[in-house]
């Protein structure tokens, strides 16, 4: 009978000795989401309008601007593993297997750069 | 070597009775994967934000619709479900409310406050439309 922890086990474990670190990094992503993503809730329905300048003028505010870059990349990251927990729970083929994991990848990634770069562009471009 | 054949892969989602912890998990992950979608049209919305003020009047108009508001309010359920289950499964990675009767209270308390808080988020912006 071993005296280790079960997670003290599996930590380290594999070829790549990450036996762990998906695991951990959904956790990690989740508990910043939290935050990130309740003050964006919510700091977007307390402005007094919807309009076009007025959600400008509050994304150019530099707090506000580097909170949604982070909630836009942790989104993305999180929006990634969770999605492709999902594929490999479901797609058993090889092939479109593979197919919808290097897309998952190729969206993420798209989706999470236009989101940042349209926040930057109204934080730098006036 | 014994012979391959095709071996059935988990999970087994039809072999469950449907009871509230199966039906909330796999709602998690339908909620997880909504979100995923309206990420994808958060990031259009920003993006037509980013152009000029005829591009983001373009997507308002979209998202204003009766069909844009019925998906908004969807999303805002999936929104706050899935960051109050995720908060419930944090809890029992910390390794607290694993009793049958704590399990069934978190689950319940859950989905109630996920349509609350749905419920509470459209009021406050019909008011403030209408005010």
């Amino acid at each position: 009978m071993s005296l280790r922890s079960p997670l003290g086990r599996v930590l380290g474990l594999g070829s790549a000795k990450h036996g762990s670190s998906i695991w951990w990094a959904e956790r990690v992503s989740s508990v910043a989401l939290v935050p990130l993503t309740l003050w964006f809730v919510f700091s977007l329905l307390l402005l007094p309008a919807l309009d076009y300048s007025t959600v400008r003028a509050w994304l150019a505010v530099p707090f506000s601007g580097l909170l949604a870059v982070l909630m836009v990349a942790v989104t993305a990251y999180h929006s990634y593993l969770g999605t492709v927990a999902v594929v490999e729970d479901y797609v058993h083929a090889p092939g479109p297997k593979l197919v919808s994991l290097v897309l998952l990848r190729f969206v993420h990634v798209l989706t999470g750069a236009a989101g940042i770069f349209a926040i930057l562009r109204i934080a730098f471009v006036a | 070597m014994p012979p391959v054949r095709a071996r059935p892969l988990s999970p087994h989602l039809e072999i469950y009775r449907w009871q509230i912890s199966n039906t909330l998990s796999i709602l998690h992950r339908i909620t997880g994967v909504a979100l995923s979608v309206g990420f994808l049209a958060f990031v259009y919305w920003l993006m037509a934000l980013a152009g000029d003020g005829e591009s983001y009047a373009s997507v308002v108009r979209v998202f204003g619709s009766a069909l844009g508001i019925a998906a908004l309010v969807a999303l805002t359920f999936a929104f706050f479900y899935h960051l109050l289950n995720g908060v419930r499964h944090l809890v029992w990675d910390v390794g607290f409310g694993f009793e049958r009767s704590e399990r069934r209270a978190s689950g319940w308390a859950v989905v109630i406050g996920a349509l609350i808080l749905t419920l509470g988020v459209w009021a406050i912006y019909w008011s403030f439309e209408r005010g």
